[in-house]
């Protein structure tokens, strides 16, 4: 059972777990206050990581190891890959705003963001309920423990008690959900649970039944309406850093699993889960729209933004199958993955320049505090406009393509419903157009409170352009990455 | 690269070089690199004005390249009959904008001209793009430059008018969107627009379509009703971004109509042509007695062009070439008028700094040379024959007239109201005793100011007294586009 090829499957993996052990350790003996150090050996054993990752991806190759627990298959790859780089731009954000706050006096933002990105690896790789549910475990127990990393803050540990009130609850829904798919089809194994619903043995209403757990449990995660209550304020509360580092790289482990779960476990449920996530989506548009136009606060604004936008990816899945044809399923679900991406993408860089203008002692949280930016640097005003047009679907930026291919996927499905789906949808980013426009007009339109001007390191400042460049170069060109989600979304349903 | 790419990409080239490196502390080289830009650009246009085949209907000058695989979309230009002149049009514009605002804009100098270079380089995109996508593109990134436009260098009331202008235009858009991939579905995954026009559609996906397309151009054009966002965002807008939005954005819905809802659903069209005609009738004659009573220069020029648009809309859906071809002169003409007029208002504007009607009184006293231009652009924009506003409304009067009596008759009185509101306003600005110590103190034009006014009045005349190059290209465009909406594809 544990044969070479089982190693073969984890190798990054591994790699990661030892270097997360390292970093914990060597971490001891350093004793700057910056914890450049740390920084760097993070920095690049993350690099070395995505490295490996892309090489895997790129081979292509479908492997199972372990007694088929985990996969290895370009999908999960690229996305680990994309993982790992969210969670060392993060860190690249996040070093001048931690020791800022007294959150660098030791290692452990390092430390916990590798075990979380290990923990969102095996979310991501998981064949098996088991390890997808300890994968997820592993990233929210080292989230919460992000999120409370700024002890004697009030409002940061009252997020970290809410977050993971909240986050417990949710696994304990998904995990009554897998028991009681454990219970009807008698595997942890998705292919075997795969098989044995297809096979139309097992009794339909216990499958719904536990079915309904795991939509559940997943939309808690995501947060999708009604589960969405934990965003806005565990967004708000935790400290920049935190809220990137949950609201980053770990969507795109929470895709995965989306993937893992309801398409290689549950397909057979389509047409159960599909209604499922429509109401989700329509309901996470409707809320998430509505109530980021009411915030003040930019980071409540965005979260209430990520749950409408959680709202589209959801769509992409919700026309998978049509009349038991999985011919578009491809198609649906690589424009969830694409628009997964691509909000990630823009995310970062939106928190990035949030944290950039943060200074010791203010936390640059209002809108108002982002008044007259062009004025105090027309580059980092640029970076945000950017992302804020993306986040909006507006084109030329990365966020349209996203959009219209999970439009597409709903036109094409060719029934009434999805078409209605489709125009809701696009009024709703009406909607949201009006209160990313409102940011960028806070900060072109609007006279400065403060004169002082924007600073940052070289690292920050490279790695902040070139990740709002990127947003936009991906929407002049967005052919490749695009092809990418398409090429690994047709090999995971392949298999 | 192609005369197009060219078209497209050297502005936007221009614009990111002035990002990039602009300081305003350097603002004399930003200006300096802007007019470079925007001549060369204007340039590179030209020889598609030569180089165009006549008697063809077919695409020229066209570039095609897989853009993005996944959805078979294409980086595919090309210009006909159609759509050649708005191309240099956009061109000449931005050198004339560009001009314009040489010194009254003191405040990030480098941000504004990059808007109106990149502004310029996107709406040429759109004239030429011939993919669906492309198209739709350009189409909403022209959205981004002019929001700033406005919300930047605009006045009191600035917010209010780019939060309206970007959510207004931005509804229309989106339902077109939904269109586009509806098409791009049913055709079997092809995001080609020439492909569309030979789709054969039912007749309620025609009408579905013809009313999404219909949301996105009425809006831009912007026909009566929906065109109250057009008086508000003249007013708050810099008089540059006024200028741009008068004369080349409104026929991007136009040109609109022309490319996408008439050809790809020509039955709709029919069926529903009656309605645009009625919408139209309404612009020209209800809007135009609005415009009469207008106490703010801006926002009478702003009614004015909505009448004057009604004009263009009117020509297409009477479905004969007299009155297409009329449009698009019509287009053509009123990108040099409109962008004259407001130019001439931004001329007052600058020196007295209100644009009330009630403001000024006798400014041809101190202003000779001014007021002989701006009586020119009024005459122009009152329809009298010599002047570019003539030859586009007689030929839609008379492809009118062809049509139905009626119609004929009703549009014609237009050029009544026309001369009326025109004309008014300039005896109560320019004529007439000096009323007023700001008007007193008035000091003529500049040579900035002549030269940005001598080149639109060149191109007003040159237009207005032979009218033939211009009518001449779109003969066998117009032929072809009508031939086609006559045939029916219901299948």
């Amino acid at each position: 059972m544990m044969d070479n090829s089982s190693w073969m499957t984890m190798y990054p993996e591994i790699v990661l777990l030892v270097m997360a052990c390292v970093v914990t350790l060597a971490d001891l003996f350093v004793k700057s206050t910056k914890r450049t150090a740390t920084y760097v050996l993070t920095l690049v054993s993350l690099g070395g990581v995505a490295l490996l990752h892309a090489v895997y991806a790129d081979a292509g190759q479908t492997l199972y190891g372990f007694g088929r627990m985990v996969v290895s298959d370009p999908m999960g790859h690229w996305l680990k890959c994309f993982a790992t780089i969210a969670v060392m731009v993060t860190l690249v954000y996040s070093r001048p705003y931690a020791a800022d706050r007294d959150m660098l006096r030791g290692g452990e933002i390092f430390s916990l963001s590798l075990f979380a990105l290990l923990g969102m690896s095996m979310m991501i790789s998981g064949q098996n309920f088991i390890v997808i549910y300890l994968g997820l475990e592993l990233l929210t127990l080292s989230s919460y423990a992000l999120v409370a990393l700024r002890r004697d803050h009030t409002q940061a540990s009252e997020a970290a008690m809410k977050y993971f009130v909240l986050g417990a609850m949710a696994s304990g829904f998904l995990l009554y959900g897998m028991s009681m798919m454990y219970g009807a089809t008698g595997s942890l194994e998705l292919s075997a649970v795969l098989k044995a619903i297809a096979s139309g043995q097992v009794n339909h209403q216990v499958l719904v039944f536990g079915l309904v757990f795991i939509v559940a449990g997943l939309a808690f995660k995501i947060g999708a309406v009604p589960f969405h209550m934990w965003i806005p304020d565990v967004y708000q509360g935790a400290p920049t850093a935190a809220t990137l580092m949950i609201g980053g790289a770990p969507k795109l482990a929470a895709f995965a699993i989306l993937v893992r779960l309801l398409v290689e476990g549950l397909l057979p449920l389509a047409f159960d889960w599909q209604q499922m996530l429509a109401l989700l989506a329509i309901g996470s548009l409707l809320i998430g729209n509505l109530a980021a136009i009411a915030q003040t606060n930019l980071k409540r604004m965005l979260a209430y933004s990520t749950i409408s936008q959680m709202g589209f990816v959801l769509l992409g899945f919700v026309a998978g199958v049509i009349n038991g044809e999985t011919t578009l399923a491809a198609n649906a679900y690589s424009s969830a993955m694409f628009y997964m991406v691509s909000y990630v993408l823009t995310t970062l860089a939106a928190f990035g320049v949030i944290m950039l203008l943060a200074r010791q002692g203010f936390e640059s949280e209002e809108i108002t505090d982002l008044a007259g930016l062009n004025q105090r640097s027309p580059l980092y005003a640029g970076v945000m406009a950017i992302c804020l047009f993306s986040m909006a679907g507006i084109p030329p930026m990365v966020g349209f393509y996203a959009k219209l291919s999970v439009l597409q996927s709903l036109v094409a499905s060719g029934q009434g419903f999805y078409l209605g789906l489709a125009i809701f949808a696009v009024i709703m980013s009406l909607i949201g157009a009006f209160y990313y426009l409102r940011v960028v007009k806070v900060m072109y339109f609007d006279e400065p409170v403060t004169a002082t001007t924007v600073s940052a390191s070289l690292d920050v400042r490279l790695v902040l352009s070139s990740n709002g460049l990127l947003v936009l170069l991906l929407g002049i060109f967005p052919g490749a990455l695009m092809a990418l989600c398409a090429d690994s979304i047709v090999s995971m349903l392949a298999v | 690269m192609g005369l197009l790419s060219l078209a497209i990409w050297m502005p936007i080239a221009f614009g990111v070089v002035l990002l990039a490196f602009g300081r305003d502390s350097q603002a004399g080289a930003v200006r300096w690199l802007a007019l470079v830009g925007a001549i060369a650009s204007f340039l590179v246009t030209l020889p598609l004005i030569s180089g165009f085949q006549l008697g063809t209907s077919a695409m020229q000058f066209v570039e095609k390249a897989m853009w993005f695989e996944r959805f078979n979309v294409h980086y595919h230009l090309g210009v006909d009959g159609i759509s050649l002149w708005l191309v240099p049009l956009t061109a000449f514009i931005n050198v004339v904008v560009v001009i314009a605002g040489w010194e009254v804009i003191t405040r990030k100098v480098n941000q504004y001209m990059a808007a109106f270079l990149i502004l310029s380089g996107l709406m040429i995109g759109v004239f030429s793009a011939l993919d669906g996508i492309l198209f739709y593109v350009f189409f909403e990134a022209t959205l981004i430059p002019m929001y700033l436009i406005i919300g930047i260098w605009g006045g009191p009331n600035k917010i209010y008018a780019a939060f309206k202008f970007f959510l207004y235009t931005l509804l229309g858009s989106l339902l077109m969107l939904i269109a586009l991939i509806y098409l791009y579905v049913t055709s079997g995954g092809s995001f080609d627009i020439l492909t569309w026009h030979k789709l054969p559609l039912s007749g309620t996906v025609q009408t579905l379509l013809f009313f999404a397309f219909f949301a996105a151009f009425a809006v831009k054009v912007p026909m009566w009703p929906v065109h109250t966002w057009l008086p508000d965002v003249h007013v708050e807008a810099p008089t540059g971004g006024s200028a741009v939005l008068a004369a080349i954005m409104l026929k991007l819905g136009a040109y609109g109509f022309l490319r996408f809802s008439m050809p790809i659903a020509p039955d709709a069209a029919r069926e529903w042509g009656m309605l645009i005609i009625v919408l139209s009738l309404v612009a020209v004659i209800y809007v135009g007695l609005v415009a009469m009573v207008q106490q703010d220069m801006k926002k009478l020029v702003a009614y004015s062009s909505v009448a004057h648009m009604g004009f263009v809309t009117l020509g297409f859906f009477i479905f004969n070439p007299l009155g297409v071809s009329g449009a698009i002169v019509q287009m053509i003409a009123h990108g040099f008028v409109s962008a004259a007029m407001f130019l001439c208002i931004g001329v007052l504007y600058d020196r007295v700094h209100s644009r009330e009607i009630a403001s000024y009184g006798g400014v041809v006293n101190t202003m000779p040379k001014f007021a002989a231009f701006a009586l020119l652009f009024a005459m122009a924009n009152a329809g009298l024959p010599g002047t570019a506003g003539f030859v586009g409304e007689w030929m839609v009067i008379l492809g009118a007239v062809k049509a139905n009596f009626w119609i004929g008759l009703l549009a014609a009185s237009a050029l009544i109201f026309g001369a009326a509101y025109t004309l008014w306003m300039f005896k109560r600005v320019y004529l007439g005793p000096v009323t007023n110590e700001d008007v007193k103190g008035l000091t003529d034009i500049n040579a900035r100011e002549f030269l940005m006014l001598a080149l639109l009045a060149v191109a007003v005349l040159y237009m207005g007294i032979y009218p033939k190059p211009f009518t001449d290209v779109m003969d066998a465009s117009v032929m072809d586009l009508l031939k086609h909406v006559a045939v029916s594809k219901l299948p």
